[in-house]
This record gives structure tokens, C-alpha cells and sequence, in this order.
């Protein structure tokens, strides 16, 4: 992959960027949904669901994301994959064909190349699958939309793609109806892989389906990441899943990033005090530990009405001031570890043991 | 367990729904008790029985479903005139489940909060107007006194301002705040059984704690007994006293919380314990998943419902013959062959 293909999609970049590794850089992405009133639809706000996120994924890696319900998580994965136009920020991708591309300007012909490298899964394996449609059209749409194979050679390389996710090619006549949730995610995945793409955007793909059913997919996951040297943005709000399945943890707090750091050193060396309560409210699966846990005050901050300064400061035991007038920044408080909290250096915060 | 503290023992229920496409034997034989003031845990995958058995206790099994066999036996306490306290026992299966008798124990002795309380709330109705119901029904007959109440009540599962927003419509709360309301309506009548079918499950992790905290506290304030419907082990840990694990219907395993997660016995429950990615655990390993997946209810395979997924599984008896539920341990039993081998 070179960099010698840079276009230049945005007009306020006209350097080529140095992509060092990255398979994705998101700069300053931002999502507003406009709230109208009226009947004239006055603009009385905007609900910020993605407010000046920046973050990176290498190649092969894993990131994951994760946050609680309307911090902003789905929105950024879907902003990426352009099924949502992101109101401001930038995109970069290091497409294999087209080299380093600005997602967030691309022009539609390029987007439709760019999708064949960018795919996603979603998190409910019934409402994501066309009922009336055999697992051959469902999972056989890329192929064909993208003119990549027809006829017996796309029942081959179907075929091949259910066996990669552990379904067997006979069932490829059948509809989705007869299949369970754990296989119906795994028609999901098939999908997706379809292309062979560089970038998968999973979101919430274990959520719904049952512990034992989670262990597979999770498993299956890790295994064709191995096998197609895949990248995944691994969308979800449990923990546990999150730490098992990445390389490196974003967390995210009402449109905001407030940590990222290498999976191991965020859960056993936090530094902002959202994720330290975070991590403490997951119930462990061990009855002698109970109650030492930090149980949050009040709700999840109003993305379209945030408090001033830190949005987590009405919520935070360690506020102080500044935290209420003045909003953090993301910093690189030690090599790899991403923090956006005015105490960060100061504060002892607790991990997992 | 010694049995004065006994609220209620299920002993060998069996509820199936009859289909056209067969019989669905949706809990099969459930043998468990639970004790006042105590935590119950029920653990399983969707369509192990587990909220069947709850919609057994109080009767609101959906038809088709049927109690074909077994017992709920009901240990009621009842003041007599002269301020004695004497416990009566009721077969709650013998009921008739319109009836009056089980209309005064429904809401009243055994209450139930749900997973998704958009759905268990009437969103026509303020909340204050469903917990007065409520207590209008089983408690008193003043409305004022209900009201007040309800406030009271409201004020103790950590509303906000509970004397405005009693008069909030359902949709006007989050997720967080209905949950409470929910369990304010649930406790109003002070009921001696509280069953909770997954009711953190749609919550976040934050407000999921806030709502776990809650219930210990009003279980420490109040004295109900708690049955905990859910499918997540970490709440499980967290909440329960003794713990039922099923599987298709069956209880593979009854214990006490240390001893199901110290030292499980039956291999679905080890399996189950394995599979469940745990935070502070090495990373990036594989996960030890369970083969196959829970088979159809249609067809429940023979003898051991679980030999068929099963790594430990004895091919001369799991398969034929359904294994007894045997004590393993002094608060532990389990149904499977591995313990029962001389039987």
C-alpha cells in the first residue's frame, strides 16, 4: 500500500497525509442531529451525538469502542462507513486501491469502490437480513452488485464464505427464518466478508445472542481476523466483551472520547474517572467480590443539552472547579494512553484486579 | 437448609404448551425453594424455562401453557384476630389462576418487575395512578392515604422529586428512572416475594448498578425474598443467595452462590462459567465456547438433555437414560450421571 495515490478529498488538506501504520484516522469528527420545531422546522438545537472525536486504528488491529446507550458509539461507526454524512472532521482511510482516502468528502463513485474495502456487521441478526432472500442472495449481493463473480462461481464462492463462517453450503437455498440468532450472525459476518474487506465495523455484534452463542462469535471473529488479516472497530457497550476482544480501548462519554489507551494498560491503569466507574459497575462473575463497586450519581448527560465544561463533571467524586467551566482535551498523557480529564495526572484511579 | 424459613417450594413442576407442532416442555421438572428474605437466582439461556417457571408461581403462564404436574406450595403468613401470625400453606397449581384467591396473593404477597418496563407500564396512565391501583386494591380503601404512599414509596427507590413526578407519564421517564418506578409499584403492598425476570437487562452498566444496588438495599429495608431471573452470571454473583441453573426446562444444578461458582458440578454449568468473557482476565485468549447450539424445544434429545454438546458425556447411559438430581455437596445437587453413577 502506497501513499503515493493521496487525493485530496478536503479542501483544507492539501498535504499528503503520513498514515505511519493507521488504517483509519478520524480527526475531529463531529455528528449534530438538527432538532426542528414548528411548522416552519425552526432549528431550536442540535443533538451532538459525536462532538469532536479523534481517534486512530492500525492495521490488523483491533479497536474497541465503548460507552454507554446514546454516547455516541453507533453513530461514529456508522459516520465512518458514510451510511450517516458526518457534520464536520476527517475521515482518513488507507484504501488498497485508491490509497489514503478522506472518507468524510469522498464523492459517491468513490464511496461505492470504497465500501468494497469497508463492511460492517450489525448488532441484531433478524432485522439485518432480508427475509425473502436465500442466504445465497444475501450473502451473493457484493458479489454481484460489485460485479465480482456470477453464476456457478458465485455458488462456489459462497459456498466457501459459509464454510469460512462455519455454516454448511447446502443451506445456502434457505431463508433466514430457519436459522437461529448466533447463525443468523454468522450469515451477518459472512456478508461482510464477502469482499475481503481491509476494515470491519462490528457493531454490537454479540449483544443479542446468548452467552454460550457469544463465545462462538467472538471466537469466530478473532479467527477470520487471523485468517484475513482484518481490522475491526468492535462497537459495544460490555466490558468484558471489549477487553476481550481488542487491541486498544476507546472510551467514549456523550459524543466525546475520554480515554484510549492498549487494552491491558486502560483496564489495570485508568486514568479518567468515567472509565474507573465503568469498570467498577460491571458485575463480576464472582460472588466474593461483591460491593466494592463506585455506583454513579444521576443519568447519562443530554447529548443535545451537555452540562458546561467536562460533560462528566455533574457525575464525577473527583470534580473540582475547573472541571465545570473549562472542557478537557484528549492528550497523550504516556506513550499509547489518550486521556481527557484536567486531573489525570494527579489522580490514583483503581483498576480490574 | 432448614425449613421454617421456607416461603415458597416448587417441588417437580412441570409446565408444557401444547402445540400444534407438539408439546413444548418449557420447564420440566423444576425442584427448588426459596426462603424469606433470601436471593434466588435462576440462570439459564432463552428458552431454558427459566421466566416460565416465574410465570408458574404466579399463575400467568400464557396459554397454550399449562402446570400439567407439580406444586408450588405457598408458605402465607396470616395475622389472626388476636395479632397471632400463623402460616398457611396454599398449593398455588390448585388455584384457579382467574380466581379471587389468587388475585389477593398476585400484586399483593408476590409481585413481579420485568425486563422492559415501556411494556409493563400502561403509557396512558401516570404512574401514581398504576401504584394507587395497586394499593387500592389489597392495601386500603383511602385514595389520599394510597397517594401518600405511593409518594413514600417512590421517595424510597431513589426518585427524584417523587411528588411531581408520580403524576409523569411513563414515557416522560428513562430507562433508569421507569425501572424504579416499576419497583416502587412492585414493593407498594410490602409483598413477601418479589420476582425479577432480567430487569437490569436493558439498562446500562451504570444505571444497571445503581438498580442492583437498590434491591439489596430495600431487600435489607423491607425483608422480601428475591427471585432473580437472568442470564448474565455476573448478576448472579453479584445478587443471589442459592442459585438454579437450567437448561431446556431441566435444573441441572441447585447450590448456594459460593459453591456454584467455587466449584460447579454439572458440565453446563462449568461449560457456562468458561464461556463468559471476564474483565481483568488474560485477554486476546480464545474463549471455551459450548459445540453446538441449545437444540430445538420440539426435540429435546433423549435421557440427558444436554449429553449432545456435553465434553464429559458417559456414551453407554447420558444418552438413554435422564440422570436423577443427586447431592453433591451440603448445599449442592446436581442432575448428572458423572455423580450419580451407582444409581
Amino acid at each position: 500500500m502506497t501513499q503515493t495515490n493521496v487525493q485530496k478529498q478536503s479542501s483544507s488538506q492539501t498535504q499528503p497525509i503520513k498514515m505511519d501504520g493507521k488504517l483509519l484516522d478520524v480527526r475531529d469528527l463531529r455528528k449534530y442531529f438538527p432538532i426542528r420545531k414548528g411548522i416552519l422546522g425552526r432549528l431550536v438545537g442540535n443533538v451532538k451525538a459525536v462532538d469532536g472525536v479523534n481517534f486512530f486504528i492500525r492495521e490488523g488491529e483491533t479497536l474497541g469502542l465503548v460507552g454507554e446507550s446514546g454516547c455516541g458509539k453507533t453513530t461514529t461507526g456508522r459516520c465512518i462507513l458514510r451510511a450517516y454524512d458526518p457534520t464536520s472532521g476527517d475521515i482518513y482511510f488507507n484504501d488498497r486501491n485508491m490509497g489514503v482516502v478522506n472518507v468524510a468528502t469522498l464523492d459517491k463513485a468513490h464511496l461505492k469502490a470504497l465500501r468494497r474495502n469497508m463492511q460492517m456487521i450489525f448488532q441484531d441478526p433478524y432485522g439485518s437480513l432480508n427475509p425473502r432472500w436465500t442466504l445465497l442472495q444475501i450473502v451473493g449481493e457484493p458479489l454481484v452488485v460489485n460485479g465480482v463473480a456470477k453464476g456457478q462461481e458465485l455458488k462456489d464462492r459462497v459456498a466457501e464464505l459459509l464454510r469460512v463462517v462455519g455454516l454448511r453450503p447446502e443451506y445456502m437455498v434457505r431463508y433466514p427464518h430457519a436459522f437461529s440468532g448466533g447463525q443468523r450472525q454468522r450469515i451477518g459476518i459472512a456478508r461482510a466478508l464477502a469482499l475481503n474487506p481491509q476494515l470491519v465495523v462490528c457493531d454490537e455484534p454479540v449483544s443479542a445472542l446468548d452467552v454460550s452463542i457469544q463465545a462462538q462469535t467472538l471466537n469466530l471473529l478473532q479467527d477470520l481476523q487471523a485468517q484475513f488479516h482484518l481490522t475491526y472497530l468492535f462497537v459495544a457497550h460490555d466490558l468484558s466483551v471489549i477487553e476481550h476482544i481488542s487491541d486498544r480501548v476507546a472510551v467514549m462519554y456523550v459524543g466525546k472520547i475520554v480515554e484510549m489507551a492498549e487494552t491491558e494498560d486502560l483496564f489495570t491503569h485508568p486514568q479518567h474517572p468515567y472509565t474507573e466507574a465503568l469498570m467498577s459497575a460491571v458485575p463480576k462473575a464472582d460472588p466474593h467480590y461483591r460491593s466494592r463497586r463506585i455506583v454513579l450519581e444521576g443519568e447519562v448527560a443530554d447529548p443535545a443539552n451537555p452540562p458546561s465544561g467536562c460533560y462528566f463533571h455533574p457525575r464525577c467524586r473527583y470534580a473540582v472547579d475547573i472541571c465545570k467551566t473549562q472542557a478537557p482535551f484528549l492528550r497523550e498523557l504516556r506513550p499509547d494512553h489518550f486521556v481527557s480529564c484536567h486531573r489525570a495526572q494527579e489522580l490514583k484511579l483503581v483498576g480490574v484486579l | 437448609m432448614t425449613t421454617d424459613d421456607i416461603l415458597v417450594e416448587v417441588k417437580d413442576l412441570k409446565t408444557y404448551f401444547m402445540l400444534h407442532e407438539g408439546t413444548v416442555r418449557a420447564v420440566d421438572g423444576a425442584t427448588f425453594s426459596i426462603r424469606r428474605g433470601r436471593t434466588l437466582g435462576v440462570v439459564g439461556e432463552s428458552g431454558c424455562g427459566k421466566s416460565v417457571t416465574s410465570q408458574s408461581i404466579l399463575r400467568i403462564v400464557p396459554p397454550p401453557g399449562k402446570i400439567v404436574s407439580g406444586q408450588i406450595i405457598f408458605h402465607r403468613n396470616v395475622k389472626k384476630d388476636g395479632g397471632s401470625v400463623v402460616e398457611e400453606l396454599i398449593d398455588l397449581t390448585t388455584l384457579d389462576p382467574d380466581g379471587e384467591k389468587i388475585r389477593r396473593i398476585r400484586g399483593k404477597e408476590i409481585s413481579m418487575i420485568f425486563q422492559e418496563p415501556m411494556t409493563s407500564f400502561s403509557p396512558v396512565h401516570t404512574i401514581g395512578e398504576q401504584i394507587v391501583e395497586a394499593l387500592l386494591l389489597h392495601v386500603t380503601n383511602d385514595k389520599k392515604e394510597a397517594r401518600e404512599r405511593a409518594i413514600d414509596m417512590l421517595n424510597r427507590v431513589g426518585m427524584p422529586q417523587p411528588s411531581r413526578t408520580i403524576d409523569r407519564y411513563p414515557h416522560q421517564l428513562s430507562g433508569g428512572m421507569r425501572q424504579r418506578a416499576m419497583i416502587a409499584m412492585a414493593l407498594s403492598c410490602q409483598p413477601s416475594l418479589l420476582i425479577a425476570d432480567e430487569p437490569t437487562t436493558a439498562l446500562d452498566v451504570t444505571t444497571e448498578a445503581q438498580i442492583l444496588e437498590l434491591m439489596k438495599k430495600l431487600q435489607a429495608d423491607m425483608g422480601m425474598a428475591i427471585m432473580y431471573i437472568t442470564h448474565n452470571l455476573g448478576v448472579i454473583a453479584e445478587m443471589a443467595d442459592e442459585v438454579v441453573v437450567m437448561y431446556l426446562g431441566k435444573e441441572v444444578e441447585l447450590a448456594d452462590v459460593a459453591s456454584l461458582f467455587d466449584a460447579p458440578k454439572h458440565p453446563y454449568t462449568r461449560a457456562l462459567l468458561r464461556s463468559i468473557p471476564r474483565v481483568g482476565r488474560k485477554s486476546r485468549t480464545r474463549l471455551e465456547s459450548i459445540e453446538g447450539m441449545v437444540p430445538d424445544p420440539y426435540s429435546i434429545p433423549a435421557g440427558c438433555p444436554f449429553h449432545t454438546r456435553c465434553k464429559e458425556v458417559l456414551p453407554d447411559i447420558c444418552p438413554v437414560k435422564e440422570p436423577p438430581f443427586v447431592q453433591v455437596g451440603p448445599n449442592q445437587w446436581t442432575r448428572c450421571w458423572l455423580y450419580a453413577k451407582g444409581q
